[in-house]
C-alpha cells in the first residue's frame, strides 16, 4: 500500500508538470508548447532482435497560439485537470466519464470545451505518451471485455478466483491487471489459448478444452483489450507458458495477432509491458481449408477493404517472414476468407474435438 | 367527305389548345392574364418613352353572390391600369379581341409581346369561362376624350364583336385601363401572381406598380430607377438567322430590282461589296432580278450566304437592364449580405443578336444574422448541429425581355446552365446535378429581338449553345464575385474568432492551471501574460481593417453591393425621391468620388453593357474592360444625351430616403 501511495504522487507530479510548462512559458512570453510523440505508422520502429514494435523519437509540438492547436492545447489541460482530479480523489474511471468531466460550455460563448467523446480519447493516449505513465497509473479503466477459464487461481481485491470453478461463463478480466491489484496466485496449465471471438471460446469453454487440455482459455471479444494481452503477458512472463492465438482468417485476424506479438501501433509505447513476441499464431490458417477439407462455400470473399488492409499487412516489417508472406498471398490468391465459426460446418464439436488437438499435435503454426 | 372539310379559325383551335397558351389550369390561367396585361402596359409605356405606373388590382368575385374569400374564390376580376400613350379608338376592339393581331411581330426589335396573341388570348378565357366581354378604357391625351369599350371575340372568325362603345369622363389624363372576369384560383406561393409582380419588379427598377391583392392589402412598390430603358431600333433581318424559305419570300417579295442591291438592302450587316462577293460565290449575276431567283439557284445562294463571313448583327436592337438597374432592383426586393450584377457584350444566335445578364444575391441581409445570433442561446448537446444555410436551395429568377419565366423551370436553358456552373469553385455548397445550396438568389435576363421559347406559352428559353455559353460566362463571373466575397468575409471572420477563441481559451486553460496547482496560482497574472501574447499575435489593429471596419468600399468587386450590420459599401441605388441637394452633401472629400459616382449612372442606361468608361480602372479586372472595350467598336453606338446627371453614390441604407 505504501508503494502504492508513492506512485501515484509521481503521476500526480507529472501532470501538475502539464501546468508548470504553461506558466513557464507565460513567463518568458513563449508559446506555451507541449512535445507529444508521434503516434503514427511513420514513427513506430520493429525491433528485430526484441520482436517488438518501438515508438520512435519523432514529436509534434502542440501550441496554444496556433488557431489549428489552440483548442486542441486548452482540451489536454483540461483533461491532465480530470486526471489530476482522480489522482487525489484516488478513484478509477471510464474514458467516457472523463469525457462528460471535462465537457462545459465555454464562458461567454455557445461553445462547448468538447463535442465528443472521439475529441477527449486520443487526449488521454497523448498524455500517456507524454508523461510515460501508463493508463492505469491514470486511473483510467476500459471495459470489461474479456474472459477468462482455466487451471488457474487468482486474487482480486483480497478475493481468492479459483478460474476452474467459474462455470462455462469464467472470469471477466478487470482493465487492470498490474499485480498491485491483481495476483496470480497459482497455475498449473500448460499453454494459454487465446480466441478471438467470444463465440468460439464459449464453444471451448463449454466443451472444456481447458480440461482435456490442461490450457488457460482467453478472449478479448475481438481485438483484446489492455487487460487481457497484459494477462497473457504475465502468464507468458511469470509461468512460462506459452501462448497460442486462435483467430479468423481475415487480415483483422492476422493483425490482432500481430498486436498481441509485437504491439499495436497506436500503443507502441506500451508493447514493451504487453507484447509477447514468442506469440504463435495456431489458426485459422489461410491453408487450413484445404488440410481440413472445408469446402468452399463456407468461404467469404474477400472484398476491397479486405484486399487493402491484406496488403498492407505484407508491407509491415514485422510480416516479413516468408511464412507470413505466403499465408497472406495465400489467402489473397484463394480470395476468400474463413471464419472460426465456419468449423461447425463439419460438427458442431470439430474445433474442440478435431481441429485444435490435430493443430497441436502436428505443432502447426506460425511464428 | 369533302363536305366535311372546312376552314379552322385561330380562336376555335386555340379555344381547344389554350394550355399552349398558359391557361392550363385556373390558378395558372389567373397569372397568365395578369401577365399579359401588364407586359402590355409596360410594352407601351415604354415605346412612348414614359415612366411606367401601373396599378394591378385583382379582387375575386362572387358567382351571383357576395365574393367569397380570396383563397376559396373561382372568379376574378383583374383590373390594369397604365399611365402608357393609350389607343387610338379604331385600334382597340382588334387588339383586345383578335388573336394574332399585333405590331410586334413583323419587325425585329425587342419586346415583351411577340406574337399579339396574349392579351386577346386572355379575353378569349375569360368570356369562355366566365362569359363576360373584356372592357378597356383608354384617353390618348389630356384633351381627347377617353373611350370605353366592351369587346368579345366572335371565336369563328377570329374577330371582335363590340358590345358597347361610349365616351366616358376618366380621372387618368393618359393611358389605357382593362378590366376582365376569368375564372382562377388565387394561392400564394411559388408562380402566383404575387411573385410574378415581385420579381417583374426586380427586372423594372423604373417601373412604380401598385398591386392591390385578392385579399384587400395594396402593396406599393415604389420605382427605384427613374430612366426609361432606351427604345430599343428595329433592325432589318441577318442573313445567318434566316431559312431557305424565308429567303425564298424575301426575294419575291423585295422591292429591289437587282440581286446584289437585293442583299445590301434588305439585310442587315451586308454591304454592297458583300453583297456582289455573295452573288459571285453563289455563281449568280449581281444584276439578276430578285425575282428570277428560284430553285437551285435559291439554293445556291442561301449557302454562299452561309459561307460567306459576315459582321455580327447590329445590337441597337435590344435594350438590357444594365447592371446598375439590375442591382437596384435585386437590392430593394431581396434581402441579402451581397449583391452583384453582370451583363454581358452582346451574342448571336442564328442571325438573332441577343443579350444575357446575370445577378445574384446572397445571403439573408443583416437584421436576420443578428436575430440568428441572438436565438443561438442553448449550447448543443452531442449529435446537434448548427443548421447552417446550406439546407436550403438557390432560387433561380428568369427573364426573357424583361418578362419573369414562373413555369417550367426545369426545361429551361437558363436552369440549366445554372446546374451546369460549378458553384462549388465559388464556395458554395452544391450536390451533384442540383441547384447550388445557400440563401441566394440566381437572377438571369436574356433580351433579344427574338427569344426561342420552348412553347407558345412562353415558359421556358430553349435550348441554343450559343445561349447555354453566354448564360454560363455571365453566371461565372458572378460566381467569381460571390467567391471573392465570401472569401473576404471568411477571412475577416476567421480573424475574428481568432481572436475571440484565444480570450475564450485563455479562461478555460487558465482555470485548469489554477486547479492543477491546487488553487495556489497568481491566476489573474497568468492571464495577463496570456492575453498579451494573444493580442500581439492576432496582429491587433489589422484585423479591423481586414474585417472592413475602416469603411473601404468593396474593392475589386464591380458592379457590387455588399451589406454589412455596420452599414453599405458598393453602388447602392439612390431613392429616386431624394432631392438633388442630396448630390451636394456627397462631398465628403474623397478625391475619387466624381469619377466614381459619375460612372454608376451611366452603367445603368442601356449602353453599360457596351461602352464603360475605364474610370475605375484599379477596381475592374483588366481583361474585362479590355474586352468591353474591343465591343464598343464594333456597336454603332449612338451618341449619349448629355443632360444625364451623375448620380450621387448614396452610402445610404436601405429603405426610403
Amino acid at each position: 500500500m505504501a508503494a502504492k501511495a508513492r506512485k501515484m504522487t509521481t503521476v500526480e507530479k507529472k501532470l501538475v508538470g502539464v501546468a508548470d510548462v504553461v506558466i513557464d512559458a507565460a513567463q518568458r512570453r513563449r508559446d506555451p508548447t507541449f512535445a507529444i510523440p508521434v503516434r503514427s505508422l511513420s514513427n513506430v520502429t520493429f525491433d528485430e532482435r526484441k520482436g517488438l514494435i518501438e515508438l520512435g523519437r519523432r514529436k509534434q509540438a502542440r501550441s496554444f497560439f496556433n488557431v489549428g492547436m489552440a483548442k486542441k492545447f486548452m482540451q489536454t489541460v483540461l483533461v491532465a485537470d480530470a486526471l489530476c482530479e482522480l489522482q487525489r480523489a484516488n478513484l478509477t474511471t471510464s474514458l467516457r466519464e472523463i469525457y462528460y468531466r471535462t465537457k462545459h460550455t465555454i464562458k461567454n460563448s455557445h461553445e462547448n470545451t468538447l463535442d465528443t467523446q472521439d475529441e477527449s480519447d486520443p487526449l488521454i493516449e497523448d498524455l500517456e505518451v507524454t508523461l510515460a505513465a501508463l493508463r492505469e497509473e491514470l486511473h483510467v479503466r476500459a471495459e470489461n471485455a474479456g474472459s477468462v477459464v482455466g487451471p488457474l487461481v487468482l486474487v482480486d481485491d483480497g478475493d481468492r478466483v479459483d478460474c476452474a470453478r467459474l462455470g462455462k461463463g469464467g472470469y471477466s478480466v478487470p482493465s487492470i491487471v498490474e499485480p498491485e491489484y491483481l495476483e496470480i496466485r497459482q497455475c498449473s496449465a500448460d499453454f494459454v489459448l487465446l480466441v478471438e471471438k467470444g463465440t468460439q471460446w464459449n464453444r471451448l469453454s463449454e466443451d472444456k478444452f481447458w480440461r482435456t487440455h490442461n490450457c488457460v482459455l482467453l478472449t478479448g471479444n475481438g481485438q483484446p483489450p489492455r487487460g487481457v494481452r497484459r494477462l497473457a503477458r504475465r502468464l507468458h512472463d511469470e509461468k512460462r507458458l506459452p501462448v497460442y492465438v486462435l483467430v479468423d482468417n481475415d487480415p483483422w485476424g492476422y493483425y490482432i495477432y500481430s498486436v498481441i506479438k509485437q504491439g499495436s501501433i497506436n500503443l507502441a509505447f506500451e508493447s514493451q509491458r504487453m507484447a509477447i513476441p514468442k506469440a504463435k499464431f495456431i489458426g485459422l490458417s489461410s491453408a487450413d481449408p484445404e488440410a481440413y477439407e472445408l469446402p468452399r462455400n463456407v468461404g467469404i470473399k474477400l472484398n476491397d477493404k479486405d484486399i487493402a488492409r491484406a496488403k498492407e499487412l505484407l508491407a509491415y516489417t514485422w510480416f516479413q517472414k516468408k511464412g507470413w508472406q505466403t499465408e497472406i498471398k495465400r489467402m489473397l490468391s484463394n480470395g476468400l476468407k474463413y471464419e472460426l465459426d465456419a468449423l461447425a460446418n463439419k460438427d458442431f464439436q470439430y474445433l474442440t474435438k478435431k481441429y485444435l488437438p490435430r493443430k497441436l499435435k502436428e505443432k502447426d503454426w506460425l511464428d | 367527305m369533302g363536305s366535311r372539310q372546312r376552314e379552322i379559325s385561330v380562336s376555335e383551335f386555340f379555344t381547344k389548345n389554350r394550355h399552349l397558351l398558359g391557361f392550363d389550369n385556373p390558378r395558372k390561367a389567373l397569372l397568365t392574364c395578369v401577365k399579359e396585361a401588364v407586359d402590355n402596359a409596360l410594352d407601351a409605356c415604354e415605346e412612348a418613352g414614359i415612366l411606367p405606373d401601373i396599378v394591378v388590382k385583382v379582387e375575386a368575385v362572387g358567382n351571383g353572390g357576395p365574393p367569397p374569400p380570396a383563397s376559396q374564390a373561382t372568379r376574378f376580376r383583374i383590373t390594369v391600369t397604365d399611365n402608357g400613350p393609350g389607343i387610338v379608338r379604331q385600334q382597340i376592339p382588334p387588339i383586345f379581341a383578335k388573336l394574332l393581331y399585333g405590331s410586334k411581330f413583323h419587325r425585329l426589335r425587342m419586346s415583351r409581346g411577340q406574337q399579339g396573341i396574349g392579351i386577346s388570348a386572355a379575353g378569349m378565357y375569360g368570356q369562355l369561362t366566365t362569359g363576360k366581354p373584356v372592357q378597356i378604357i383608354s384617353r390618348t391625351g389630356a384633351r381627347s376624350p377617353a373611350h370605353f369599350f366592351e369587346v368579345q371575340i366572335d371565336t369563328k372568325k377570329n374577330e371582335p364583336l363590340i358590345l358597347e362603345k361610349k365616351q366616358i369622363d376618366w380621372e387618368a389624363p393618359r393611358g389605357t385601363q382593362v378590366t376582365m372576369e376569368v375564372e382562377g384560383r388565387y394561392q400564394k406561393g411559388r408562380a402566383s401572381v404575387d411573385e410574378y409582380v415581385e420579381q417583374t419588379i426586380i427586372a423594372n427598377p423604373h417601373v412604380k406598380l401598385t398591386y392591390m391583392t385578392p385579399e384587400g392589402e395594396t402593396k406599393e412598390l415604389p420605382r427605384t430607377y427613374d430612366q426609361v430603358p432606351e427604345s430599343p431600333r428595329e433592325i432589318k433581318p441577318h442573313p445567318y438567322g434566316i431559312e431557305l424559305g424565308m429567303l425564298l419570300k424575301m426575294l419575291q417579295d423585295t422591292k429591289s430590282h437587282w440581286l446584289s442591291g437585293f442583299l445590301a438592302g434588305d439585310f442587315s450587316r451586308v454591304s454592297p461589296r458583300l453583297a456582289e462577293d455573295i452573288c459571285k460565290a453563289a455563281g449568280l449575276s449581281p444584276r439578276a432580278r430578285p425575282r428570277d431567283v428560284h430553285g437551285q439557284a435559291a439554293e445556291n445562294l442561301y449557302k454562299a450566304i452561309q459561307a460567306t463571313k459576315i459582321m455580327a448583327p447590329p445590337t441597337n436592337c435590344l435594350s438590357p437592364i444594365g447592371e446598375r438597374a439590375i442591382l437596384s432592383g435585386l437590392y430593394q426586393q431581396i434581402k441579402g449580405d451581397f449583391y452583384t450584377a453582370v451583363s454581358r457584350p452582346p451574342a448571336v444566335y442564328r442571325g438573332n443578336p441577343f443579350v444575357i445578364e446575370a445577378g445574384l444575391a446572397y445571403g439573408r441581409g443583416p437584421e436576420q444574422a443578428q436575430a440568428d445570433q441572438q436565438k443561438k442561446a442553448v449550447p448543443l448537446a452531442e449529435g446537434e448541429t448548427d443548421q447552417g444555410d446550406d439546407r436550403e436551395l438557390a432560387r433561380v429568377i428568369r427573364y426573357a425581355n424583361r418578362v419573369p419565366l414562373l413555369y417550367q423551370q426545369s426545361g429551361c436553358a437558363i436552369f440549366k446552365s445554372v446546374l451546369d456552373t460549378t458553384w462549388r469553385n465559388y464556395g458554395v455548397t452544391q450536390s451533384r446535378g442540383a441547384l447550388p445550396a445557400g440563401p441566394m438568389v440566381i437572377f438571369v435576363h436574356m433580351a433579344s429581338v427574338w427569344v426561342p421559347f420552348t412553347s407558345e406559352s412562353k415558359e421556358a428559353i430553349a435550348e441554343y449553345d450559343e445561349i447555354g455559353k453566354e448564360i454560363t460566362l455571365a453566371l461565372r463571373e458572378c460566381g467569381r464575385r460571390l467567391g471573392a466575397f465570401l472569401r473576404r468575409r471568411e477571412r475577416a471572420y476567421s480573424e475574428q474568432s481568432r481572436r475571440d477563441i484565444f480570450a475564450l481559451y485563455i479562461e478555460e486553460v487558465v482555470e485548469s492551471c489554477n486547479r492543477l496547482k491546487g488553487g495556489r496560482l497568481a491566476v489573474a497574472k497568468l492571464k495577463e501574460q496570456l492575453q498579451k501574447m494573444a493580442t500581439k499575435r492576432t496582429g491587433g489593429e489589422k484585423t479591423d481593417e481586414v474585417l472592413g471596419k475602416n469603411g473601404s468600399g468593396p474593392e475589386g468587386l464591380p458592379h457590387s453591393i455588399i451589406v454589412t450590420p455596420d452599414g453599405v459599401e458598393g453602388e447602392v441605388p439612390t431613392m429616386i425621391a431624394e432631392p438633388p441637394a442630396a448630390a451636394s452633401a456627397n462631398g465628403h472629400g474623397d478625391p475619387g468620388a466624381d469619377e466614381k459616382d459619375g460612372e454608376p449612372s451611366k452603367a445603368a442606361s442601356k449602353a453599360a453593357a457596351k461602352a464603360t468608361p475605364k474610370g475605375r480602372g484599379h477596381g475592374r479586372g483588366r481583361r474585362q474592360s479590355a474586352g468591353r472595350a474591343t465591343h464598343g467598336r464594333k456597336t454603332d453606338r449612338r451618341p449619349r444625351s448629355a443632360h444625364r446627371v451623375a448620380k450621387p453614390k448614396a452610402r445610404a441604407r436601405r429603405g426610403k430616403g
